[in-house]
């Protein structure tokens, strides 16, 4: 479908610009401003230049943080968007089954993240919780103390929380597809896999790019979820970006460094983010030809 | 039989989804030393004395009315300049519409983190500070690039042919979108307006950075109380229930242009 060609477009864009604007562009300049001085109190700074930059280019802790960073988004990704997809094919098509399981898998998407990590609290704790409790009777569990089963905890939390916002846009996706494809199918004696193959899963195709997208930052952004469950801890094996940006900007007051470092972060996602989304325009089409 | 293992499958899975639930709701009908002194399966002496407290303590339930407020206002600030713009990019081409499009998705991308900081400063510096429509602009940081995004596949769905018609036929724009475009894609506002009601809902940091005592989220009062006097599991519990009261009603309001929204293939 050719668009139409007209500049005058802009003023129905305007509004937008001018919002997003307000809140983007000066905060940014701010940070801008920030990471190339030297701050130690209200109009007493100096311009240092990139240093601020090499710092936390070289800063051991940074680095540890975006591997570990890198490990939890990978984990997010290769387990929810596959039992996102499984959910959303074992979903009723219509009726009153369809709409009691949208509404409650919806669910723990519209609790606050705080929350999120209070219930996880409350659940994990091995006096108090169930699961704690119930893990303990078989093996030693103990989020505060063991990192592995810090590790394990936050990838639980994040897969319950997470998962229904694949399995919602998978099932979306699923939803567009015309009958006559599965009657073709059908004629055609494909079996369920190479339907799913075949079929389904290119369809998807643009409502998955979403969710990779949205999965892939959010969980690369996570921030109040590992904060109220481990604090970061034990030690800093959960210490995850964010959570390290907020110490150095916030708890220790370190607005340079911070300012830069959040530049770093910020282009590191913007970066994946860019990848991700050409590569997989890129496999769609290569379905379609 | 295949399809029974499906639903087995799917059964197991929102069973699944639910205990984490259930263990919240059972510790909110406990008291605190109930809870603390005793390992139950449900509750053996169901007291509402958390819920008690939370309604009728105003620095508690403020936070519920706070939050509603500026996630409402965030809500309709978002859908009103983002319908406008999705139409612009579905239709139109124009200079830099590409740039601009990736522009307004990068905003989802930047790190809540460290916008906390420049935010206080901005928003002190223009007097909006512990306002709560100071809450719903930053929100839109992330909430308007989303709408235009999900709101842009739905109008795409739409055949260009309708445009023309009406246009040939005599309508001006503003009439045409408002009275024959917009209730065409209403699953999609509505799908819209859920997913911005729930991003603005769930979050914590900013607006937990730009509110002091008069806008307060309940999320931010409930972080709050955990630093200040110990942990009360029974009244955290009672508080993170009822977060999730709203939630469930706006998935109520909207299931059926969700179903719809879904069957369009366009979120």
């Amino acid at each position: 479908m050719e668009k139409w060609s007209n500049n005058k477009a802009w003023f129905l864009v305007l509004p937008v610009v001018i919002i997003v604007a307000f809140s983007a562009i000066i905060p940014l300049m701010t940070v801008i401003n920030y990471s190339v001085q030297d701050i130690w109190g209200p109009g007493q700074s100096v311009f240092v230049g990139t240093e601020w930059f090499e710092e936390m280019l070289g800063n051991k802790r940074l680095h540890d943080a975006l591997w570990r960073q890198f490990l939890f988004s990978g984990l997010v990704l290769l387990i929810e968007i596959p039992l996102g997809i499984l959910i959303a094919l074992a979903m009723p098509k219509r009726g009153w089954g369809a709409s009691a399981c949208l509404v409650t898998i919806a669910i723990p998407l519209l609790i606050p993240w705080n929350v999120i990590g209070t219930i996880w609290i409350i659940f994990t704790r091995p006096d108090i919780g169930l699961f704690g409790a119930a893990i303990n009777q078989f093996v030693e569990f103990d989020h505060t103390a063991r990192p592995l089963d810090a590790w394990i905890t936050l990838m639980l939390m994040e897969v319950w929380h997470w998962t229904p916002l694949v399995a919602l846009l998978a099932y979306a996706g699923l939803r567009a597809i015309p009958e006559a494809f599965y009657q073709a199918a059908r004629i055609d004696g494909a079996s369920a896999w190479s339907t799913f193959w075949y079929i389904q899963l290119p369809k998807m195709r643009g409502v998955l790019t979403i969710a990779v997208l949205l999965r892939f930052m959010d969980s690369f952004l996570i921030y109040a979820e590992p904060f109220v469950l481990t604090g970061g801890g034990p030690g800093n094996s959960t210490t995850f970006l964010s959570i390290y940006l907020v110490k150095i900007a916030l708890g220790q007051f370190d607005l340079g460094p911070g300012a830069a470092f959040s530049l770093i972060y910020f282009v590191i996602v913007l970066f994946f983010s860019f990848m991700f989304y050409q590569a997989l325009q890129r496999v769609g089409k290569g379905e379609k030809g | 039989m295949k399809v029974k293992k499906k639903t087995i499958g799917l059964l197991i899975y929102l069973g699944l989804l639910m205990i984490p639930l259930y263990w919240m709701l059972n510790m909110s009908l406990r008291s605190n030393a109930d809870i603390l002194a005793s390992f139950t399966l449900y509750p053996k002496d169901i007291t509402f004395v958390n819920y008690l407290k939370i309604f009728t303590d105003s620095s508690w339930y403020m936070g519920y009315v706070n939050s509603i407020i500026y996630v409402t206002m965030n809500t309709i600030i978002s859908l009103s300049v983002a319908l406008p713009a999705a139409y612009a990019f579905s239709r139109y081409q124009f200079v830099g519409d590409k740039q601009l499009f990736f522009w307004l998705l990068t905003n989802r991308m930047a790190p809540a983190a460290i916008f906390a900081l420049p935010f206080f400063q901005l928003y002190s510096t223009i007097g909006l500070m512990d306002t709560h429509i100071a809450v719903a602009l930053a929100h839109c940081l992330f909430n308007v690039p989303l709408a235009v995004w999900i709101l842009e596949g739905f109008m795409s769905g739409v055949p260009r042919e309708i445009d023309e018609t009406a246009f040939i036929d005599g309508y001006s724009f503003p009439r045409f979108f408002i009275t024959i475009f917009i209730p065409l894609i209403r699953a999609g506002v509505g799908v819209t307006a859920f997913f911005c009601f729930m991003f603005s809902w769930v979050e914590l940091l900013l607006s937990r950075t730009l509110t002091v005592t008069e806008a307060k989220p309940i999320a931010a009062i409930m972080t709050r109380t955990i630093s200040a006097t110990g942990l009360d599991y029974g009244l955290l519990a009672a508080a993170g229930i009822l977060t999730i009261v709203p939630g469930i009603l706006v998935i109520w309001f909207v299931r059926n242009h969700m179903a719809k929204g879904f069957a369009l293939g366009r979120v």
